[in-house]
C-alpha cells in the first residue's frame, strides 16, 4: 500500500509542472506590479501565450540560490535589479540570454542588453517634495542640504546607496565625476562627513511606499524616492513633484532563473514584454522609461516628461554604477552601519 | 512438549531469572526508545542539523581552494611583503583558464571580495579576457596579467588569495566579533570604520533590556490584577491580552505607524490637550521600536507571571497583614519574592525573543536602531554572503546561551514556564 502510494507520489510529481502551462513572474509589487499586470501578464494572456502566475518578492537572491543551489526552480522569470542580475549572472545562477528568442538588440537602450538580463525599463532615484509645501522648487542636492532654506526633516534611503553620490553632488562634484571621486579613500571620507552634516535631520525609509507617505503626512519636507512612487501618488491627486537634478537611473531586468523546466515560455514572455506596444501600454501606466527604443515614438509628450529617459531629465542624470557597488558595496554597507551608529 | 521447561517460572536467584528480568528491563527500554524516536528524529531534523549546518558554514572556506588548487602551493614560499613569484601568476591564470563554469569563478569573485573591495571585477575580469597563449614562461604570463589588470601588482589581492587558501577559516567568526588576520595571520582589531558588529551586538541587548523592563513594569500590575479576579471575568480579560497575540505582527507594526506618525492619533490628542507644543518624533528611531516591541511581546511576560501568581496563595499576604505588616511592605517582602519564579521566565522569554527580532526595528526604526538580525538579513539577502551571516547567527545564539547560563546561575533554577 504504502509502496503504491509512493510511486504514485513519484509519477504525479514531475509530472506537475508540466500540467500547469502557467509562467511563474516574479516582480516587485506595488504600483510596479500593476503596470506590468495592465502591460505584460493581461495581454500575454490574451494572446493566448500562456497564463503568468504573479508572485511578489523584495528582491532577496537568497532564494533564488536556494532554487538553483538545490535544482527546485519554481520561478520562470523574474524582474532583479542591476547588481543582482549582474552578480547572479557570474555566479551561475541565471540562464544567459539567446537575444535572438528576445529581438533585435539594436532596438534597444545599450544598458538594455546584458548576458543574463533583458532590460525591463529604466527607473530613477530623484529627489521629492510636496509642492503645497514647498514654495520655491529645490534646484540641487546642495538645495536638499540647505537646512535652512528648507527646514523639515529629510527622506532617505536606509543604506550607503544612492546616498554617497547624493551626498557628493551636495558638496559640489559634477554628477559624471561622483564614481571616480567616491572609489578613492578621501572621496568616500568626504561624501561620509557629507551625509554627516544632514545626520539629525534624516528619516530614514526602507520601502519604497514610504517616502510619498512620508511626504503627505507632513513628516519630512524633501526626500530621496523612486520617481514611479511619486507620479503614482500624483495620479491619486496628490500635490507631489520631482527634481530630477543628479537623479540616478537604473535598469531593472528580466532575468530567468538557471534549470526553469518552462525555459521556452519565459522566452515568449520575455520577447512579448520587450516589444514596443507592450512597454508603451506599461510606460503609460507607470512612470518608468521604456529600454525598447521604438516604444518612445508611441508615447505622447505628457507621459514622456515624467520618465526618467526625457532628454531634459537625464540631462544631469548620474547611471548607477553596477561595477562600482559590486566591489565596494558590502565594505560601504558596513561603514555605513558603523556611521550611522555614531 | 519440550517446551515445558521454559514456561515455568525460573528458580528465585537463578541466573535464569536474571537472564529473563534484563530481557524485560531492556525490552521497556526499547519501547521508551521507540515511543521518543518520532520526537528525537524531529528535534534532530529540524533543530540540530540546521544549527550544526549553520555553525559549519562560518568557518566553511570551500571557493578559494576549488578554484584555485595550485596557487597555494605557488605561493607557499612568499614573504607576504614582496611583489609574489612569477609561479603564483602562472598558477592563477592556469587555474581561472580551467573553471569551466563562470559560476565558479563567480564564487571566487564572491569570496575575495568580501575580503578586499575591488576583487570581484578583478577576477571576473582576469577571467574573462584568459586564456592566454599556451607555453608562455612564467614572467610573460606576469606581464599579460599586469597588462589585463594593473591591479594584479597590488599586494592587497594576493594577500586575500594567500589567507584563504585553506578549507576552513577563521574569518568570519572573527569579523563578527570585529577582529581580523593581518597579511602574516596575527590577529588585530578592524579598521575603524569597519569596527561595527560590537556596537550593535550592545545595541540589541541595550534594546531587549529596555522592552523587558518596560513589559514587566506594564505586565506585572495587569497580571496580578488578573489573578486577583474570578475565574470568568479573568478569561474575558485573557482574551484582551491574547487577541493581539494572535495578530499578524505586521498589522500590528502597520497600526503603530498610523497612531505614532506626525500628524497621527497620538500626536494629534497630545497637541489638542496642549501637553506638547509640537508633535512629538514618536517614529522612525528608538522610541517607536520599543513601544512596538513592547506591545508584541507583553503577552509573553504576562502569561508566565499569571500562571505563577494564580499557585501563590492569597492567605501568606493576609497573614502577613494581621500580623502587623503594612500592605505595601507585605506585598514587596512577601508577595512579590512568591512570584520570582514568574518573572525570572516572563524576562527571559521576552529577552531572548526580543533579540531576535528584524522586521519591527527595520520597519520602525532609524538607520541606528537595527539590531543584529537586521545585518544577518542583509548579508544573507542582499550581499549573499552567507558566511558572515552564519557567523553572526552564530554570535546570536551563543550570546543567547550565555544569557541563559547566567540566568541559571543567578537565579539557581531551570526555565519555569509555570
Amino acid at each position: 500500500m504504502n509502496k503504491t502510494l509512493a510511486a504514485a507520489a513519484l509519477a504525479l510529481c514531475p509530472a506537475l509542472p508540466a500540467l500547469a502551462a502557467n509562467l511563474t513572474v516574479v516582480n516587485f509589487g506595488g504600483a510596479n506590479a500593476n503596470a506590468q499586470k495592465a502591460a505584460y501578464y493581461e495581454p500575454f494572456d490574451k494572446a493566448g501565450l500562456g497564463k503568468v502566475v504573479a508572485v511578489e518578492y523584495n528582491g532577496e537572491q537568497a532564494k533564488i540560490k536556494a532554487m538553483v543551489d538545490t535544482k527546485k526552480v519554481s520561478w520562470d522569470v523574474v524582474e532583479a535589479e542591476s547588481p543582482d542580475a549582474a552578480r547572479g549572472c557570474e555566479e551561475g545562477l541565471f540562464e544567459k540570454i539567446d537575444w535572438a528568442k528576445v529581438g533585435p538588440k539594436a532596438d534597444f537602450q545599450p544598458a538594455a542588453v546584458t548576458e543574463c538580463g533583458v532590460g525591463i525599463f529604466v527607473w530613477s532615484t530623484v529627489m521629492a517634495y510636496d509642492s503645497s509645501k514647498v514654495k520655491t522648487a529645490p534646484a540641487s542636492w546642495a538645495d536638499f542640504w540647505d537646512t535652512r532654506k528648507f527646514v523639515g526633516k529629510r527622506g532617505m534611503r536606509k543604506g550607503a546607496r544612492y546616498n554617497l553620490e547624493f551626498a557628493l553632488m551636495a558638496d559640489g562634484v559634477k554628477p559624471a565625476d561622483v564614481y571616480k571621486m567616491l572609489a578613492t579613500q578621501e572621496g568616500a571620507d568626504r561624501a561620509f562627513r557629507k551625509l554627516g552634516e544632514l545626520k539629525p535631520q534624516i528619516q530614514w525609509w526602507e520601502a519604497g511606499a514610504q517616502p510619498p507617505q512620508f511626504l503627505v503626512a507632513g513628516d519630512v519636507i524633501l526626500t530621496t524616492a523612486f520617481n514611479g512612487r511619486i507620479s503614482a501618488a500624483q495620479k491619486e491627486g496628490k500635490a507631489l513633484a520631482v527634481g530630477w537634478y543628479g537623479n540616478i537611473y537604473d535598469l531593472d531586468y528580466w532575468v530567468i532563473p538557471k534549470g526553469t523546466p518552462n525555459k521556452e515560455l519565459a522566452y515568449k514572455f520575455i520577447h512579448f514584454a520587450s516589444t514596443p506596444e507592450a512597454q508603451a501600454v506599461y510606460a503609460q501606466n507607470i512612470a518608468y522609461g521604456p529600454t525598447n527604443t521604438k516604444a518612445l515614438a508611441k508615447l505622447g509628450d505628457k507621459v514622456q516628461a515624467n520618465l526618467p529617459t526625457a532628454p531634459a531629465n537625464a540631462k544631469d542624470a548620474l547611471q548607477f554604477s553596477v561595477k562600482f557597488w559590486a566591489d565596494e558595496g558590502e565594505a560601504l554597507e558596513k561603514r555605513f552601519a558603523s556611521w550611522a551608529a555614531q | 512438549m519440550d517446551a515445558a521447561p521454559d514456561t515455568a517460572p525460573p528458580a528465585v536467584g537463578s541466573p535464569a531469572l536474571a537472564r529473563s528480568l534484563a530481557r524485560v528491563a531492556r525490552r521497556r527500554q526499547l519501547a521508551a526508545i521507540a515511543l521518543t524516536l518520532p520526537l528525537l528524529l524531529f528535534l534532530l531534523l529540524t533543530f540540530l542539523v540546521p544549527i550544526g549546518a549553520l555553525l559549519t558554514r562560518a568557518v566553511e572556506n570551500p571557493e578559494v581552494a576549488a578554484a584555485l588548487p595550485h596557487v597555494a602551493q605557488a605561493l607557499a614560499g612568499w614573504d607576504r611583503r614582496s611583489p609574489p613569484p612569477d609561479a603564483a601568476f602562472a598558477a592563477v591564470a592556469a587555474d581561472l583558464a580551467r573553471l569551466a563554469d563562470s559560476a565558479d569563478a563567480g564564487a571566487l569573485a564572491r569570496r575575495l571580495n568580501t575580503e578586499v573591495g575591488g576583487a570581484r571585477s578583478l577576477v571576473m575580469g582576469t577571467y574573462r579576457a584568459l586564456p592566454l597563449a599556451a607555453g608562455l614562461a612564467p614572467d610573460r604570463v606576469r606581464a599579460q596579467m599586469l597588462a589585463i589588470d594593473p591591479r594584479w601588482s597590488e599586494l592587497k589581492y594576493w594577500h586575500a588569495i594567500a589567507k584563504n587558501a585553506a578549507r576552513w577559516t577563521p574569518d568570519y567568526v572573527l569579523a563578527a566579533v570585529d577582529l581580523r588576520r593581518d597579511p602574516e595571520g596575527a590577529l588585530e582589531r578592524m579598521a575603524p570604520d569597519q569596527r561595527v558588529f560590537g556596537r550593535i551586538l550592545l545595541r540589541t541587548f541595550a534594546i531587549s533590556a529596555v522592552v523587558t523592563l518596560w513589559a514587566l513594569a506594564l505586565g506585572y500590575p495587569l497580571a496580578y490584577w488578573l489573578s486577583t479576579l474570578a475565574a470568568r471575568r479573568a478569561n474575558m480579560l485573557m482574551i484582551l491580552v491574547l487577541v493581539p497575540f494572535w495578530t499578524s505582527i505586521l498589522v500590528r507594526v502597520a497600526a503603530w505607524i498610523v497612531l505614532l506618525q506626525r500628524e497621527g492619533l497620538v500626536n494629534k490628542a497630545l497637541l489638542s490637550l496642549s501637553l506638547v507644543d509640537e508633535p512629538l518624533a514618536l517614529l522612525f528611531n528608538r522610541t517607536g521600536v520599543v513601544i512596538a516591541l513592547v506591545h508584541i511581546l507583553l503577552p509573553f511576560m504576562i502569561l508566565p507571571l499569571y500562571s505563577v501568581m494564580k499557585s501563590v496563595p492569597g492567605t501568606y499576604l493576609r497573614a502577613a497583614v494581621s500580623l502587623g505588616s503594612p500592605p505595601l511592605a507585605a506585598f514587596v517582602r512577601v508577595y512579590v519574592p512568591q512570584t520570582l519564579p514568574g518573572i525570572g521566565a516572563g524576562a527571559l522569554l521576552v529577552f531572548i525573543l526580543c533579540i531576535g527580532y528584524y522586521v519591527t526595528p527595520a520597519l520602525l526604526g532609524g538607520a541606528d536602531d537595527q539590531m543584529l538580525s537586521y545585518y544577518i538579513a542583509q548579508y544573507t539577502n542582499v550581499d549573499i554572503n552567507w558566511g558572515m551571516a552564519c557567523a553572526l547567527g552564530a554570535l546570536l545564539l551563543t550570546a543567547t546561551l550565555a544569557l541563559y547560563a547566567v540566568y541559571r546561575r543567578v537565579a539557581g533554577a531551570e526555565l519555569n514556564l509555570g
